[in-house]
């Protein structure tokens, strides 16, 4: 036979309540063992409280060309910074 | 070092005027400081020299288990019997964060352990030697962890994100390894005279292989100075060394330990030690698979590969009839 | 409650811990030769948790006995008939089916166990159960998935596996047979009389291997001597040669 276990990308949420964030990659022939081995691989130094796995195949991902249009008009969008606008020191913090 | 003598493309680095418009964006990013990310253009070179860099890393962090693996089984307390297989079993880990780099540069993982298992690729010489006493176990993780180290951490900065990456997440572990093992030397060189025996033993057969990890002196080499312009090396394997012997040294002396090299000498101009060169000859035989334990260190690999394809086979299997029969269901 | 003295806790102390020492110390002999990295770590964590659980076991033995030994001592310098491990535990790891399917029965009984000792009369065991029983309850799983995934696999992987619970079923009996000890410590409350953890026990098995086409053996023979300590295995004695194997040869050494 000699297939090789699909690849899973691992999304791991920390203890304080931030999103789940790409941890890394691992194989396992399906998705409830892919939970386990990330389990075994990335939450060795009590890193997680929540695991997704998503086979890497199925992810979509942005192409590298794209990434003027995708990207750069927000740049100009500097008024959506709150640094964007002065409040004088009188009115205390906002 | 974890790769020693890494080929590249072997032509030099290019200059501006004869790279294409497309290696001269490539080169513009990696000297900002850019990380290159899987999707986006790369020269051929830096891909393959990529691949077989952190391939031949990745085989040394699995094979570099068997040395250490070697005395679990003979721990002597239960708390040095789990330290140490945490430490054998992160070492598994990093193989597999590296893999994981390599294989967003279009090679699979089982590609490249057919390559380590066919010997087509390399891993490091320093596996090569025996653990033959405990104290050779603090040896090892104050030692070729300690040079490990003077490696991996400016490699968190190569160019490579994903390499980057996984290397950002190995030094963050790597960082109780090389304590572990000085702790270990520690307790056997403040110990009875038979450990204090055992840890000068480890020291004295160590010493010159841990030199030989950073490879030879690359100061003239054409494919050291393409990695370096791709960041995908950081500093020459003689400024490693100079850095491993001037950090070294002390952490012996404080140990009571002597330093096999009569010629070792504090050099107060160039601000660190003048050390007698290893016997690059016996490195370029354990290259080429005459080092003490080449032979059992890749049987024990080929065994685990083939002794496992059933295992593998088998879960891939399940999963399948699985996938299948839940299908059917719906 | 019955009276319960000394020597019988410790009895019943030392049956937990030898048995998490010498499964632990088998299980860590994988490190490095599995078939795929993953399960290396896997493999890596349930021996981690079955050490640590053998500190806590053993502690707990010798501070009972009070004769100012530490864990250590006992697991490093007590000779064969000291060891009070079921037999099971201490067989070789053969391939990596013969090393699941050890492990998926122990785990199911381990599992089974634990959760009654959450009830424990004495407060160390009760705290002990605690942290011990939410690690072996992922370990159940962990094997269960994997003794029912190879069962299930291949031509090849069913056999094998078929082959390894074959091997090991005459082995299993031994866990639910108990002695006075047993009684003592179930009438003053600390444990289970083991024979009573055998129908749980085989429901659980019964259906994870049903699902893994696997055939219970029909026999009920079961071998003994391993947590009397009357007639262990030639293997456990090898075990010893190489864990105290320091301990012993340089005995006024610390570690």
């Amino acid at each position: 036979m000699k297939h090789e276990w699909p690849l899973w990308e691992i999304f791991i949420r920390g203890q304080h309540g931030m999103s789940h964030r790409h941890v890394g990659s691992l194989h396992a022939p399906d998705a409830e063992m892919a939970i386990k081995n990330a389990r075994d691989v990335y939450t060795r130094r009590n890193e997680g409280v929540s695991i997704w796995v998503v086979e890497a195949r199925n992810i979509t991902a942005t192409a590298p060309g794209e990434k003027g249009p995708m990207f750069e008009p927000s740049e100009s969008k500097v008024y959506r910074h709150p640094t964007f606008f002065d409040i004088p020191d009188e009115v205390g913090h906002m | 070092m974890y790769a020693q003598m890494v080929k590249s493309t072997g032509e030099g680095v290019k200059s501006r005027d004869d790279m294409s418009p497309e290696e001269v964006a490539f080169q513009d990013k990696v000297d900002a400081d850019i990380k290159i990310e899987p999707r986006d253009w790369m020269p051929d070179g830096y891909r393959k020299t990529l691949i077989r860099q952190i391939g031949q890393h990745a085989h040394s962090e699995i094979v570099g288990q068997l040395p250490e693996g070697n005395w679990i089984a003979r721990a002597p307390t239960l708390e040095r019997k789990m330290i140490l297989l945490a430490k054998v079993q992160d070492e598994a880990g990093h193989g597999l964060y590296l893999y994981s780099a390599a294989e967003t540069l279009g090679v699979t993982r089982d590609e490249l352990t057919e390559a380590l298992l066919s010997g087509k690729m390399k891993y490091s010489s320093i596996f090569n030697y025996p653990t033959l006493n405990w104290a050779d176990i603090g040896a090892v993780g104050w030692l070729v962890d300690g040079a490990a180290i003077m490696n991996q951490v400016p490699l968190q900065r190569t160019s490579y994100g994903p390499y980057s990456r996984a290397m950002i997440r190995i030094c963050k572990e790597e960082s109780f390894h090389q304590r572990q093992g000085y702790d270990i030397m520690m307790k056997m060189a403040q110990g009875t005279p038979e450990q204090k025996k055992m840890a000068q033993d480890a020291l004295n057969r160590f010493w010159y292989p841990s030199l030989m990890m950073f490879g030879p002196s690359d100061a003239e080499s054409v494919h050291s100075a393409q990695s370096m312009a791709w960041k995908i090396k950081i500093n020459t394997n003689d400024e490693l060394r100079q850095k491993f012997v001037d950090q070294t040294v002390p952490q012996a002396e404080y140990l009571g330990l002597t330093v096999p090299d009569e010629n070792l000498k504090w050099n107060e101009e160039k601000g660190g030690y003048d050390f007698s060169e290893p016997d690059w000859s016996e490195f370029f035989d354990v290259l080429k698979g005459n080092g003490p334990c080449n032979n059992d260190r890749l049987n024990a690999r080929v065994n685990a590969w083939e002794d496992g394809q059933w295992v593998r086979d088998g879960l891939l299997a399940h999963a399948e009839k699985k996938a299948a029969r839940k299908v059917a269901a719906e | 409650m019955a009276e319960l003295d000394k020597t019988q806790l410790a009895q019943f102390l030392l049956r937990m811990g030898d048995n998490t020492l010498i499964l632990g110390h088998r299980v860590s002999e994988w490190c490095g030769h599995s078939p795929v990295l993953e399960e290396d770590i896997a493999l890596a964590n349930t021996a981690l948790d079955l050490l640590g659980q053998t500190q806590l076991w053993l502690g707990y033995a010798v501070e009972v006995q009070g004769e100012g030994k530490t864990a250590d001592d006992v697991a490093f310098l007590r000779d064969a008939w000291d060891f009070r491990n079921l037999l099971l535990v201490e067989l070789p790891n053969g391939d990596f089916g013969q090393t699941m399917m050890r492990q998926f029965l122990f785990d199911a009984f381990h599992s089974v166990l634990l959760g009654r000792l959450l009830q424990s009369s004495d407060q160390m065991v009760r705290e002990i159960a605690e942290k011990a029983s939410k690690e072996v309850a992922y370990h159940v799983e962990r094997s269960s998935d994997t003794v029912v995934g190879l069962g299930d696999g291949t031509e090849e992987s069913h056999a094998r596996m078929q082959a390894a619970l074959d091997y090991l079923w005459p082995y299993v009996g031994e866990m639910f047979a108990s002695d006075d000890n047993d009684r003592a410590i179930a009438a003053a409350g600390v444990a289970p009389d083991p024979a009573s953890l055998r129908d749980e026990y085989d429901a659980l098995i019964g259906k994870v291997l049903a699902e893994a086409t696997l055939r219970i053996p029909d026999s009920d023979f079961a071998h003994k001597g391993g947590r009397t300590g009357t007639m262990h295995t030639e293997h456990l004695g090898h075990i010893l040669c190489q864990m105290q194997w320091l301990q012993r040869a340089y005995p006024n050494a610390t570690w």
